[in-house]
């Protein structure tokens, strides 16, 4: 996503960090290059502007405080960092509750922006939590926008309150003001109006979504935006603040590769934060936006606070403790941890979407992009054509047997052997962490998964398709501790 | 003082007392979504020109960025199918039914084709569209194979004796390769009832510089032959769409305007550089 304006920044910085000694000279160069770099990625003239003017000033206020030993050059870094932060909206806002429920939350924005599909991610994001939420079809519009709402509602498990079949039948602001009505009888938690798009220079639809608001008073709304849209995002974002008014922004299809300049810009201009960001076509493809994380990813810091994140999502409880009990009792991995390990790490998502998530994965872009994913279904594959003596011990594996998993798995006797002589070697490094040993670099592993390093190193070896059998091991472990 | 006025202006060297300068220019013209380079292209050549025939001769310069491909949708004997294509909600399926609201006004005989089998009740939306129009669908279950569905739909245009096939297809990002493999094989497994004659992206005149990226990829995936550029109606002046065709060489054919079948229309060069620049 933001990954062009990434590379455009580290390359800034690393100009920057080759000099001993930072003159004015050099931050005004590295300004004019952050500054193009942002006009190259669609962000508004009016927040480069005021964006690389706080920057220059800042740093070059700060340069005459810094004595020569400290890392000037980081000094810097961590100004554009902070900045950039503050223009994605600083902290991360949650939704704000209403007091007696239900809260209601109404989704405004442009035609094709992903309005529906964002009211269901919308609804399950709550619904985990412990809400009851309804989803309101008061898009009558679209044809057919009322049947996705229900299909999408279905696929959830929240119900959907359509009483209007849509396709131009039915008074939307009708609907909404019943919704309520509804939701308080069988006392709903939480009401989600999905709107028709509409644009900002629309008055007679935009009165229309001012009279829905006036008929629900939500407790947020929801500007909705594709993170695609270019210049217009500034013109758009102003007609529909002046018009229905919004709360927030809820970045979708973020899974592209537009660099997101708008996105920066509306922020801004409006004043009003990104509150959620939507990554892809699943419905768990969804979650809070967090400036700071999302800075750090543009500067080429990594996301590891959301990795870690989605590694406890994903691992559940139960299964991690299970794994730290037995790595304290002394018990061998198997490989039916391995394969337990492998299912969950295909829950948090696609590999490369993880690897994208690790510090200096800018630089190692295309690499990510092969990722070959299809390599965890095989490799699980192989597992599961074992029996479960040869997963509980794998030194049983004889060549017969091998040759036997291999065809049941469909895959080549040397895809066998490399995955078992990889598995020992973690089985093995195991043992020697538990033993009091460091933990031994492993192959292919990329390094920072502790924490963030102080800057972004050289990017981390490309991932090697057959090694990161080993990965999981060690995640299991950090995980581990972390749950 | 629209944009256009502004800088024959500047170029004529009238605007001495506004002290508009080339930067707010180049702003301006920024903000029409035309692009870095496009942008400062355009303003060396105006810095360049001088004289009263600076209006005509900045048009001009706009005008050599148009592809010089033609603008109708591609001839052929018998079937002529057409496949759109594009990022997620750029508006493919009101695109289809607009075209086929289009071909049938001018009395062409056209079948639909609903292989966007993916996002939920899309069928359901080009079927209702069918309806209304008064053309056939041709749909598969949800999530059936989308090269199935157009398969089946080419089969059928041919047994109708339809000139047109319109084939909707799920929206997808260019960046996702799989799902661009997927479209070629849609593209592949139709060509074998009959070639298609037209891949048609729909371009969001919202969309940024990222429409660039769009274009280029969907054009190595399935060779794209035209545009359309949808949600001209906004406040967007939809200027990607002509760095699109100055940097690729494929030529906008239709525009939508509105939401009802008949807001569609040819491209009209002309009116979309005043559009642009007003």
């Amino acid at each position: 996503m933001f990954d062009a304006l990434s590379s455009k920044f580290a390359g800034a910085f690393s100009a920057l960090r080759s000099r001993g000694k930072i003159s004015e000279k050099d931050i005004e160069s590295t300004t004019i290059e952050i500054r193009q770099a942002l006009l190259e990625a669609d962000v508004a003239l009016d927040v480069v502007e005021s964006f690389t003017t706080k920057v220059h000033s800042k740093s070059v206020e700060l340069l005459s405080t810094l004595q020569a030993g400290t890392n000037q050059a980081q000094a810097i870094f961590d100004v554009v960092n902070l900045e950039l932060t503050e223009i994605l909206g600083g902290g991360a806002r949650r939704i704000r509750f209403a007091k007696n429920p239900p809260t209601v939350i109404m989704l405004a924005g442009l035609q094709g922006a992903g309005k529906t599909t964002l009211a269901a991610k919308l609804a399950k994001f709550y619904k985990d939590q412990g809400e009851t939420p309804i989803l309101v079809a008061s898009d009558l519009q679209r044809p057919n926008a009322v049947n996705q709402l229900q299909v999408v509602g279905q696929s959830v498990g929240v119900p959907v309150f359509a009483p209007e079949p849509g396709n131009g039948v039915g008074n939307p602001v009708q609907v909404a003001r019943d919704a309520i009505t509804f939701a308080n009888s069988k006392l709903h938690s939480m009401v989600i109006v999905d709107t028709a798009g509409r644009l900002g220079v629309d008055q007679e639809l935009m009165n229309e979504a001012i009279a829905i608001r006036d008929a629900v008073s939500p407790d947020e709304i929801l500007f909705v935006v594709d993170a695609m849209i270019g210049q217009d995002a500034v013109r758009t974002a102003k007609a529909f603040q002046d018009g229905v008014g919004f709360d927030g922004v809820v970045l979708t299809k973020l899974d592209g590769d537009a660099r997101g300049g708008a996105a920066l810009s509306i922020a801004a201009l409006t004043g009003r934060p990104i509150m959620f960001a939507s990554t892809g076509e699943k419905i768990s493809d969804f979650d809070i936006f967090y400036p700071d994380r999302m800075a750090s990813r543009i500067l080429g810091m990594g996301d590891v606070a959301t990795l870690a994140e989605q590694a406890k999502k994903a691992f559940d409880g139960d299964s991690a403790k299970k794994l730290e009990d037995k790595f304290l009792s002394g018990e061998d991995f198997t490989l039916d941890d391995f394969l337990e390990q492998l299912e969950a790490m295909s829950k948090m998502g696609s590999m490369g979407k993880l690897l994208g998530m690790l510090p200096g994965a800018g630089a190692m872009k295309k690499q990510i992009e092969n990722f070959d994913e299809s390599e965890i279904t095989r490799t699980k594959s192989i597992v599961q054509s074992m029996t479960p003596g040869e997963r509980r011990d794998v030194k049983v594996l004889n060549g017969s047997r091998r040759a036997r998993i291999a065809l049941g798995a469909g895959r080549k006797v040397s895809d066998v052997n490399s995955l078992v002589d990889k598995f020992t070697a973690a089985q093995k490094m195991m043992k020697q962490m538990r033993n009091g040993g460091s933990i031994p670099g492993m192959p292919g592993m990329p390094p920072g998964m502790s924490g963030l390093p102080p800057a972004p190193r050289k990017a981390p070896p490309p991932a090697k398709k057959k090694s990161k059998s080993g990965n999981p091991a060690k995640r299991a472990l950090e995980n581990g501790t972390i749950s | 003082m629209g944009l256009f006025n502004r800088l024959v202006a500047k170029v004529r060297g009238t605007s001495t007392a506004s002290a508009l300068d080339w930067s707010e220019i180049e702003a301006e013209l920024l903000s029409s979504d035309l692009g870095p380079s496009l942008v400062s292209e355009l303003i060396i050549a105006a810095k360049k020109m001088r004289g009263d025939d600076a209006e005509e001769a900045i048009r001009e310069i706009l005008r050599t960025k148009f592809s010089q491909k033609s603008r109708a949708l591609t001839h052929g004997s018998g079937l002529r199918i057409v496949l759109v294509v594009g990022v997620n909600g750029t508006g493919k399926t009101t695109s289809v039914a607009k075209l086929a609201t289009y071909l049938h006004t001018d009395k062409r005989l056209v079948v639909l084709g609903a292989a966007d089998t993916f996002r939920a009740a899309a069928v359901e939306q080009l079927t209702t569209w069918g309806e209304r129009i008064g053309v056939e669908t041709i749909s598969g279950k949800e999530g059936a194979e989308p090269a199935s569905v157009a398969f089946d739909s080419a089969k059928r245009a041919l047994d109708v004796n339809a000139e047109f096939l319109l084939i909707d297809t799920a929206g997808r990002l260019h960046n996702k390769s799989a799902l661009m493999d997927e479209l070629g094989k849609v593209k592949r497994v139709v060509e074998k009832v009959a070639p298609v004659s037209e891949v048609l992206l729909v371009i969001d005149a919202t969309t940024g510089q990222n429409g660039l990226a769009q274009a280029k990829i969907f054009s190595e995936a399935v060779e794209v032959s035209g545009l359309i550029v949808t949600k001209l109606d906004g406040s967007a002046r939809g200027g990607v769409a002509l760095a699109i065709e100055s940097a690729l060489d494929i030529p906008i054919k239709f525009i939508g305007t509105g939401e009802a079948a008949a807001d569609f229309a040819p491209f009209d060069p002309e009116k979309y550089l005043e559009g642009l620049l007003t």
